[in-house]
């Protein structure tokens, strides 16, 4: 019975193990075709295809999680008199965490899970066979390009997030809890330096290559027939929120 | 010339295909005939390196290339062409692109002859202002045809097809059997066609080799074929027979 058990955890282990080391391959193998054969326009079009889709989610996330951070805080510090602190205190988590791991997490869900669709997709299809046949490198085509796309929406887009989540804060501190705009902004500019938003950038490029390298792997190893790109998709987003959330910590340990 | 020597193919510990000796010639049309799951497709993914063989040898021309890398496969593979059982057209890209795929990845030609060739291509296999149109707006057969077009705009020597005909109707099966002959002579390709098809087999090829549960149990011209005294041969010719009684 234990012993029964203990083979089955090992099992488990040992795929787990197996899908890291064919991730890391394929990351490699990837970083390998960075150079090789740039695809500008196909870079563009993925840049626009995955970035506008996200925009307005992203916005709405940032937005509301300002909102309610804002809401959160102002009350308490306002009543330890502390309300020229609010601004910094809500830029700085935004900028630092809540901006690229929440747009990190929008992004495994429909960037991440779009990526996988289309290769699943096409590899049910054979289209990536097809591209094989013409002698053409699937990484090379399909990947590196998703991957870059990836490594700049991202960062992009958590500026951008990062901007309308300390608006929506702005708006809640002024209207409803009474601080002055002047004071907002001052502590912002008091509390704040500039690495409490680069960082949040190079979290999101670390972010960005997840998600492209995720997608990517669950969209070439989907299993096969129509329910496979549906499984394959589920896949991508839960590991993607998980590998973001487990790198978040290690690379907030490392920067600040 | 084509030459598989002693491969054998498993998937973890099923063995698809045991010990195939075959020898293909240049410029001949060889179909490759076999029921279902028998390993036929297999055996055309391994010729043209998408998969690779557990043992043995697979030649193409004077290059063995089963344990060749990636990059030094796609040199060979420039020269072959593949029809997928499914058309596998790039549903993202427009009929002409997809013809014109292979010429824009590998060559510098300029655009106006790309257009040339692809427009070419499509006449050859009887379509005809479909250029503009998204590969999911085709019929079937139009998308086999397509395949087609594609696999042959880089003029190569070897072209591989992976059922031509299956899932169209009786006309149109004939009509991309007709194509196949044609562009057989016209390009003077060798051609490999795997089909479960006896009576296409039987139109098309020079050869045919049949695959049963993984072994080749017969290869020889198709007038000798129908003499072979083998009743897994002689049931695939049944069929036929009674296909044409009905
Ligand atoms: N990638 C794979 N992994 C595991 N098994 C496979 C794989 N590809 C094929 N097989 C197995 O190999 C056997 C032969 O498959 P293959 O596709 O070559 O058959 P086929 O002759 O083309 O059949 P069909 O006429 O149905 O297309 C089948 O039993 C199939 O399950
Ligand atoms: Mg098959």
């Amino acid at each position: 019975m234990l012993l029964k058990l203990l083979e089955l955890v090992g099992a488990f282990v040992m795929r787990r193990l197996e899908e890291f080391g064919t991730i890391v391959l394929l990351y490699r193998d990837t970083m390998r075709e960075l150079g090789h054969r740039p695809r500008p326009r196909h870079i563009l079009s993925q840049m626009s295809h995955l970035g506008v889709d996200s925009l307005l989610i992203v916005s709405l996330t940032l937005l509301f999680t300002g909102v309610v951070f804002t809401l959160q805080t102002a009350d308490i510090l306002i009543k330890f008199g502390a309300q020229g602190t609010i601004g910094g205190i809500i830029s700085i988590a935004i900028g630092r965490e809540l901006g690229p791991v929440l747009v990190g997490v929008v992004c495994a869900g429909r960037v991440g899970s779009a990526i996988t669709a289309e290769i699943s997709t096409m590899k049910v299809t054979e289209q990536i066979d097809a591209l094989r046949v013409m002698a053409v490198n699937p990484v090379n085509y399909l990947i590196v390009p998703r991957m870059l796309a990836c490594m700049i929406v991202v960062p992009i887009l958590t500026v951008f997030g990062d901007v309308i989540g300390v608006l929506g804060g702005w708006v809640i501190a002024v209207y409803y809890s009474g601080i002055s705009s002047y004071l907002y902004m001052n502590s912002i500019h008091t509390f704040v330096e500039v690495f409490d938003l680069t960082g949040g950038v190079i979290k999101a490029i670390f972010f960005g290559n997840v998600i492209a390298v995720l997608g990517c792997y669950y969209g070439l190893h989907s299993p096969d027939g129509a329910e496979g790109v549906g499984k394959a998709t589920t896949r991508t987003v839960v590991s993607s929120i998980i590998a973001i959330f487990i790198l978040n910590a290690i690379l907030t340990f490392i920067l600040y | 010339m084509i030459r598989l020597v002693d491969v054998c193919k498993s998937f973890g510990d099923k063995e698809v295909l045991h010990h195939i000796n075959l020898t293909i010639e240049d410029g001949e049309t060889l179909a490759i005939i076999g029921g279902s799951g028998s390993g036929k497709s297999t055996l055309l993914r391994l010729l043209i390196g998408l998969i690779r063989p557990t043992s043995g040898e697979i030649w193409i021309g004077d290059t063995e290339i089963s344990r060749l890398s990636e990059a030094e496969l796609d040199k060979v593979r420039l020269h072959m062409g593949m029809v997928f059982q499914y058309s596998a057209l790039f549903d993202s890209m427009t009929v002409g692109d997809n013809v014109a795929f292979g010429l824009r990845e590998h060559t510098d030609m300029p655009e106006k002859e790309v257009q040339r060739i692809v427009e070419e291509k499509l006449n050859l296999v009887g379509l005809e202002n479909v250029a503009h149109r998204m590969p999911n707006e085709l019929s079937g057969g139009m998308k086999k045809r397509v395949s087609l077009a594609r696999a042959i705009a880089f003029e190569p020597e070897i072209v591989f097809y992976d059922e031509p005909s299956s899932g169209l109707d009786p006309i149109m099966t004939e009509k991309i059997d007709e194509l196949i002959s044609h562009t057989q002579q016209a390009l003077n390709v060798t051609s490999v066609v795997v089909t479960h098809d006896m009576a296409s087999a039987c139109r098309i090829a020079d050869r045919i080799a049949m695959v049963y549960e993984g072994e080749l149990i017969a290869v020889d011209t198709v007038e000798n074929f129908k003499n072979i005294r083998d009743e897994r041969v002689q049931a695939f010719f049944h069929t036929l027979r009674t296909v044409k009684e009905a």
